[in-house]
């Protein structure tokens, strides 16, 4: 694996490069279920035109209402990012003809964005603290989504589908801060992850509620910012990891051929891994952006903001410090904050008395490990918190050993039998009867002289074999404990 | 019976009301009168049966003693308010036979309040226009015509045929829109009253948009207390439009009271334009005469950035509208033409090119050119700016008095064809448009007739939200006036 905090650089002919990243990420307020300026429903994946209200549809005298919702929303996310919130935000028209925007302007912000300046911080490697960076966050604001054109449906006529049409996107640029495609990567997870906790977004990228357009440029270190282009609509965290390193060295060998970059919109090719050109700036619309009439300035009072702050959840990076508060790694910190489902499920195990530290390893190992197998998500998980709770107390108290509690989890998966249950039924208690292990030890001392010669003449890691001896000699059940020390007495 | 149509709104509530004609007698003749006006090409669409089925409705409501305070009542509605399933056009061939599948705030509103609709009323192309030359079903002609004379004259625009129907008694009352000018000026060319209340008091909800920060529906009638019967009926508070004022509607008719002792009349020095006919100028001295026999004192005021409104007015107006009218495109309504083998810019091109006419086409170009890159900031935001200046004008001028008094337009209704100059055209609103760019209330009252035999209108201004003290001056002005004349009957 690459040396991760070692910087990122593209071997060129003339030397190294470096490349710089920002990207412009928007995130569909999926929360509000509702357009931002009219009551039409959002839901994925319903019949063409099926959720389009007058208003989306651009019919005359048609007038847009900004859904408190979707503003809530966003001044939540804004706070989740440290960000500057703006008691006075305005819309702006952002005028272009196309068939999938109805009005011929879309509705955004572009002088007095909801949200200012604020902040990410990613671990580029979750097991290096090291690995830390902070990635600034320029603006958000909110703005319409516009249709969708098919051209599949008619041999020489396109089809338009409105329903994503006036959609609330929340566009969360972010400063050129990132320097590899891990970095890019790494806080697109990050920012990802803090949506779902805060619950704007879904962060469902597959369905198109989250996609990034990627802005990367490339120079030798300590030089001056180099020509960017900006790579559209972008809509996994591999492919914007992907565009990044296309780019980046698609830019390195334009530049060392003696060319330049233009200015330019790009398009990705997930099937090729390349981008291909769109527009160029000389190509660049003029949208003639201006205040929209039809709608007052956004003002916010401290009432509504105050709500805002506190309907806020624990976000992940105090979830973090938290678990490592309590013991946890922090690389299991961070694999069990990465998610909010996970984050939830764990908290639940706690609060359902389950000891920290054996939780975590136990979550992250066997869990997952079962998760994984059954191909199920944490919120399919057929064992509740509290019922792994339970599981994980029988171990802690000595009632079953670790095996044993193996053996139960899979029983639990498969029956739904609670962990006592299982143990008392099936005779799983671990024993700490000497009198009876000191009668296996034996046993297997008396069969094995000639590895107890070979032990007590120096081959001290023998004693790993007496012990899983007479652990199977006691199908498991054992107290592992008291095996070793009976072991060390009767060796020794 | 055709004397009803020369009975005002409020003759005939209180007549139907007092069981004198019933409501269906009074759609009757109207509807007659309506048929029998085609000459003035006032209506694009009539709707007998809808003023019919509203009359019924009142009759019924009557007899059953729940009356609504418009019951009876058959009105004109502009063709620039949506009107569930009849045409509703803005005067333009891009939506010609659109069918709106919603009703506009306003005439819903109108037809809460028991009131039936006639037809729908000619316009300017998207209230673009001072002369409804720019309709694409031709120009209104005026009722009124010049001593000894048959030259077609305009109702003055874009709510002349609003206009020409009050003033011809083929509507009692109509609804009117109002983005410089275009309720105030056709008002004062017909002889009629038409008041623009402040902007947000009627909901712009389902009125084809023209310029949003100034667009603002208002009544047009034969007298003042008609138009505060219908103001009240059309104002409200609507959530479904951002810009709407959410407070009560005040009593405007119950509070009208032309005694205007106490109240100070601002006289705008700016105003006295040497351009301005003599004729203008006098009957402006009349009026001031008028309101101080009403009790009020005149009070010299300066609005000094005046000057100004009507440029900035052609900035802004332009520029919302180059977008606002972005949306007909050909792709879900309206006008469609795609030339052989086009593509969706062909489409678009050809039409806008088709759908819009000159004067439409003229004002997107301007719109669009003051908000390109590079002349945002030279044009828009520096109107923006004498914008505030002209309302903080306003505002300064209404510490020193309560209701400013000028002449409505700058002339007499003049002929069909005579204006081809934009800029000239242009003009006919250098009284009205500092009031729209203000959001304030402001009313056009007839005051008299020139020396060709046209009336000549009164403008008055109130403060943000002060309707009722430039209905009360307009009442006094009414009242000493006694402007009783009305075209011959020619059409």
């Amino acid at each position: 694996m690459a040396d991760l905090s070692a910087p990122y650089r593209i071997k060129g002919e003339t030397g190294e490069w470096e490349v710089v990243i920002g990207l412009e990420v928007h995130a569909q307020i999926t929360a509000s279920k509702a357009k931002l300026f009219s009551g039409a429903a959002t839901a994925f994946g319903a019949e063409p035109n099926t959720q389009v209200s007058l208003v989306d549809a651009a019919m005359p005298g048609m007038l847009p209402v900004p859904n408190k919702e979707c503003i809530r929303q966003a001044v939540r996310t804004g706070m989740a990012l440290d960000a500057q919130i703006n008691k006075w935000s305005r819309f702006d028209r952002k005028n272009y003809f196309y068939a999938d925007l109805p009005q011929g302007y879309q509705i955004s912000q572009l002088y007095h964005p909801l949200v200012g300046e604020g902040e990410v911080e990613i671990l580029t490697d979750e097991k290096d603290e090291s690995t830390a960076k902070r990635i600034g966050i320029e603006r958000i604001h909110v703005e319409q989504d516009a249709g969708k054109l098919m051209h599949d449906q008619h041999p020489t006529m396109s089809y338009v589908d409105l329903n994503r049409c006036g959609v609330a996107l929340m566009e969360i640029v972010s400063r050129p801060d990132m320097r590899s495609p891990a970095e890019a990567g790494a806080y697109l997870k990050k920012l990802r992850a803090i949506l779902r906790y805060v619950g704007s977004c879904d962060g469902n990228m597959e369905e198109g509620s989250m996609r990034a357009d990627v802005n990367v440029s490339v120079r030798k270190p300590g030089d001056e910012f180099g020509t960017r282009t900006e790579t559209k609509n972008v809509n996994s965290v591999r492919f914007v990891m992907a565009v990044v390193e296309h780019e980046a060295r698609r830019q390195v060998e334009l530049l060392e051929e003696g060319g330049s970059v233009a200015q330019e919109t790009r398009l990705f090719d997930p099937d090729k891994g390349v981008t291909r050109a769109l527009r160029s700036k000389e190509d660049a619309h003029d949208y003639r952006y201006f205040p929209d009439p039809d709608l007052l300035p956004l003002e916010l009072d401290d009432k509504f903001v105050e709500e805002c702050r506190s309907s806020l959840p624990e976000l992940p990076d105090a979830k973090r410090k938290r678990f490592e508060g309590l013991g946890i790694t922090p690389y299991n910190a961070s694999v069990l904050t990465a998610e909010v489902e996970t984050a939830r499920w764990f908290d639940a195990l706690l609060e359902a008395g389950a000891e920290p530290k054996q939780s975590a390893n136990w979550v992250v190992a066997e869990l997952f490990g079962a998760l994984n197998r059954l191909g199920k998500d944490i919120e399919d998980c057929p064992v509740s918190p509290a019922e792994a709770a339970e599981l994980l107390k029988l171990v802690v108290d000595g009632t079953i050993s670790g095996t044993i509690a193996k053996q139960v989890f899979e029983i639990m998966l498969e029956t739904g039998e609670g962990a006592g249950q299982i143990v008392e039924s099936r005779g799983l208690k671990q024993t700490s009867d000497t009198g009876a292990i000191d009668a296996e030890i034996d046993k297997i001392l008396a069969a094995n002289a000639d590895k107890v010669a070979e032990y007590k003449s120096g081959k001290q890691q023998l004693f790993g074999f007496f012990v899983g001896q007479t652990m199977k000699a006691m199908a498991g059940k054992a107290n592992p404990q008291i095996v070793n020390e009976r072991l060390r007495a009767k060796l020794d | 019976m055709t004397d009803l149509t020369s009975k005002t709104i409020a003759e005939l509530r209180d007549g139907f009301r007092g069981g004198e004609f019933s409501a269906r007698e009074i759609a009757e003749v109207y509807n007659s009168a309506v048929a029998a006006s085609k000459a003035l090409n006032a209506y694009t669409v009539e709707t007998p049966d809808i003023a019919l089925a509203a009359a019924d409705a009142a009759d019924l409501a009557r007899a059953g003693g729940n009356l609504q305070p418009l019951s009876g009542i058959p009105l004109g509605i502009k063709d620039l308010f949506a009107t569930v399933g009849v045409d509703t056009t803005a005067g333009s061939h891009i939506l010609q036979g659109f069918q709106p599948v919603y009703e506009s705030t306003v005439t819903a509103n109108l037809r809460n309040a028991g009131a039936g609709m006639l037809g729908k009323l000619n316009m300017d192309e998207f209230a673009m226009g001072s002369s409804n030359e720019t309709s694409t079903y031709g120009p209104v002609l005026s009722p009124w015509r010049r001593t000894g004379s048959n030259v077609g004259l305009t109702p003055g625009g874009s709510s002349g045929g609003s206009a020409a129907a009050v003033a011809a008694q083929i509507a009692p009352g109509v609804t009117g829109t109002d983005t410089g000018g275009s309720i105030r000026q056709p008002a004062a060319f017909t002889g009629i009253c038409g008041i623009k209340p402040t902007y947000g008091r009627c909901s712009r909800w389902g009125i084809v948009s023209f310029a949003s920060s100034l667009d603002q529906a208002g009544p047009m009638a034969k007298t003042v207390r008609d138009c505060a019967i219908l103001l009240e009926a059309m104002a409200g508070f609507d959530p479904k439009d951002s810009t709407s004022l959410d407070l009560a509607v005040p009593q405007w008719e119950a509070n009208l009271s032309s005694d205007l002792k106490g109240k100070r009349v601002g006289i705008p020095k700016e105003y006295r334009i040497d351009s301005v006919p003599a004729e203008i100028n006098a009957l402006w001295d009349q009026g001031i005469e008028w309101l101080k026999d009403a009790g009020a004192t005149p009070v010299e005021i300066s609005l000094p950035h005046t000057k100004y409104a009507l440029p900035t007015y052609y900035i802004i107006a332009p520029a919302e509208a180059s977008s606002n009218l972005a949306r007909y495109d050909g792709v879900r309504y309206g006008l469609r033409d795609v030339p052989e083998g086009g593509n969706l810019d062909a489409m678009y091109a050809r039409t806008r090119a088709d759908g819009f006419g000159a004067e439409v086409k003229r004002r997107i170009m301007i719109g669009t050119y003051v908000l390109s890159a590079g002349f945002y900031d030279a044009y828009f935001t520096k109107a923006q700016r004498v914008r505030a200046l002209i309302k903080q004008d306003f505002a300064k001028a209404f510490e020193q008095c309560d209701v400013i008094l000028t002449p409505t337009a700058p002339s007499a209704a003049f002929g069909i064809g005579e204006t081809t100059d934009p800029l000239a055209m242009y003009l006919n609103d250098v009284f009205a448009v500092p009031a729209s760019l203000a959001g304030l209330p402001a009313m056009s009252v007839p005051g008299g007739l020139d020396g060709q035999g046209l009336p000549l209108g009164l403008h008055l201004i109130g403060n943000e939200l002060d309707e009722q003290t430039v209905l009360n001056a307009g009442l006094a002005i009414e009242e000493r006036a006694g402007f009783t004349a009305r075209p011959d009957k020619w059409w």
